[in-house]
């Protein structure tokens, strides 16, 4: 374990990642009504099992119970969230406000993201916001955090610091673009970054190459998305009907051909993650099992994750 | 041009259901371009209205005049005698001129005949393509000529997001990604690296509520 030294934050995710170990980190959707319940049950079954968990923000442009409302609910259950936002949903003024309330109730490490067009979700007539990008929204908090100073220059008295997260996808276009994007953020002030989920790891490797050949890695903790897909016909559809993901032949049919696909499934997501260990640049994994939260420990303890560092 | 797309036959004599003589104002611009508000079109419409309201058995007179522009005062006085003759008009003009129209002829109740769509090019025959927001701070120095506020779907200022692939928005298979024309052409260019700068938060609002623009040397109030 390495010494830590000059954490920006102190969150337990922060720490793990400054202390070199493999983080691990999993990641909860709110459920679209109005109760704790699902968070209660899947918190009980993350707990020690991962060093925070995500709260995704209005996922799919879908109404949901909100992401910094499931964090709080996470904190009061004595584990670490990570606050999903997304620009689809609020304006400069809104996202800030949101942060001086999250920050001040415990939330210490956020995951900036652009979010899916409102086209997809159950109000897509609604308006997009999208005032600032997520690149603005990465620069926004670290300006808050390291200046004291909100958007427009004036003085935060008594700032948010957060741990900032981006996401980046190794599976967008243009491919060659998708490293230098990733640099911009980690430019405008993004300290860990969660990736898109890897269905197709020789296309994840490629783009690691690339990331550590600008040294992304040595100034931001890049995470690895690991996704347990339970079953052959999602691999399917993911592989044709969503954009922005790659989804490799290999990984489709051998979730076909399983006797076991649920089996199969925990299997590839622990070789993925046993693969991502070696690869140069990767710090930590997120596993983002959506719909199926309840299988992460399996994979985690699999995987040989466990026990979590504690400090 | 500003383009724009004639409004159901059915929306437009529900409009005007009360009236028994109305105008059909059209526009020889940009809708004229567009093949929805110029003097072919306002005599379609007017043909369309006549026949649909002898069928319901309460006819009605229908009067045609295309201007120049129905965006400049000077030209729609033109209506002026048509419009004294009317209980109502339709205009096939933008929404600019629309307005226009009702201000200048207040109390004459003034209909749009079309929804103004956006700031476009023709693609091809009966294609449109929306390229400009007149956002009034124009970045296209900054991205190859081509807009990202206009053309990608999410307004995003520092390259594609996540949904981009194979060269299309996640919106659609048949929306180009605009960051992913973008990086083609600066490719083409030989000017990548403008990709990397961070552009920071724009500012949406030029000015404090509507916009206007005063040209101090080309006005008449001067001493």
């Amino acid at each position: 374990m390495k010494e830590i030294n000059n954490l920006k934050v102190g969150s337990n995710l922060e720490k793990v990642l400054a202390s070199g170990q493999f983080a691990c980190t999993g990641e909860i959707g709110p459920v679209t009504y109005a109760s704790f319940a699902n968070i209660d049950k899947h918190a009980e079954e993350m707990r020690g099992k991962v060093d925070a968990v995500n709260f995704t923000d209005n996922q799919t442009a879908v109404v949901r119970l909100s992401s910094w409302a499931a964090s709080l609910r996470l904190i009061q259950l004595g584990m670490e969230p990570i606050l999903q936002m997304v620009c689809r949903d609020r304006n400069r003024l809104a996202m800030q406000s949101d942060f001086l309330g999250a920050y001040a109730h415990g939330i210490r490490n956020v995951l900036c993201l652009t979010g899916d067009h409102q086209s997809f979700g159950n109000h897509p007539g609604c308006k997009g916001v999208f005032d600032v990008d997520s690149v603005q929204l990465i620069r926004m908090l670290r300006r808050l955090r390291d200046d004291g100073c909100f958007e427009c220059g004036a003085e935060c008295k008594e700032p948010p610091k957060f741990f900032i997260g981006c996401a980046e996808n190794p599976f967008g276009d243009p491919f060659e673009f998708r490293p230098i994007r990733l640099e911009k953020k980690i430019e405008a002030g993004a300290d860990f970054v969660q990736t898109q989920c890897i269905l197709d790891m020789e296309r994840f490797e490629r783009f690691m190459e690339m990331c550590v050949e600008r040294g992304l890695h040595e100034r931001a903790y890049i995470c690895a998305g690991i996704m347990p897909v339970k079953s052959p016909r999602m691999a399917r559809y993911m592989q044709t009907s969503v954009p922005g993901m790659i989804v490799s032949e290999e990984f489709c049919q051998r979730l076909e051909k399983a006797e076991d696909p649920k089996a199969e499934a925990v299997e590839i997501s622990v070789e993925y993650i046993n693969r991502c260990k070696e690869i140069k640049g990767v710090s930590g994994v997120h596993v983002m099992a959506v719909a199926w939260e309840s299988i992460v420990p399996t994979v985690v303890e699999k995987a040989g994750l466990l026990p979590r560092p504690t400090f | 041009m500003i383009v724009v797309d004639n409004k159901p036959i059915e929306d437009i004599l529900q409009m005007i259901a009360p009236y028994k003589k109305v105008l059909i104002a059209g526009c020889f611009g940009c809708v004229t371009v567009c093949l929805a508000g110029g003097e072919k079109e306002v005599g379609l419409l007017a043909s369309q209205i006549r026949m649909a309201r002898q069928k319901d058995g309460s006819p009605i007179e229908v009067l045609e005049q295309t201007v120049e522009r129905q965006c400049d005062k000077e030209y729609l006085e033109k209506f002026q005698d048509n419009a004294r003759e009317v209980e109502a008009i339709v205009s096939l003009a933008c929404g600019i001129g629309i307005q226009y129209l009702a201000e200048v002829y207040e109390p004459i109740p003034v209909f749009p005949g079309v929804n103004t769509q956006f700031l476009g090019a023709n693609r091809d025959v009966g294609k449109w393509e929306e390229f400009c927001m007149a956002c009034g701070e124009c970045v296209l120095d900054k991205t190859g000529g081509i807009c990202p506020i206009a053309r990608c779907s999410k307004h995003l200022l520092n390259g594609p997001c996540g949904g981009s692939q194979y060269g299309k928005c996640e919106v659609s298979k048949d929306v180009d990604c605009a960051w992913h024309l973008i990086y083609d052409r600066l490719k083409a260019l030989g000017q990548l690296d403008k990709m990397k700068e961070i552009i920071p938060a724009k500012n949406w609002h030029r000015d404090k509520g509507p916009r206007k623009l005063v040209k101090e040397e080309l006005t008449l109030e001067r001493n």
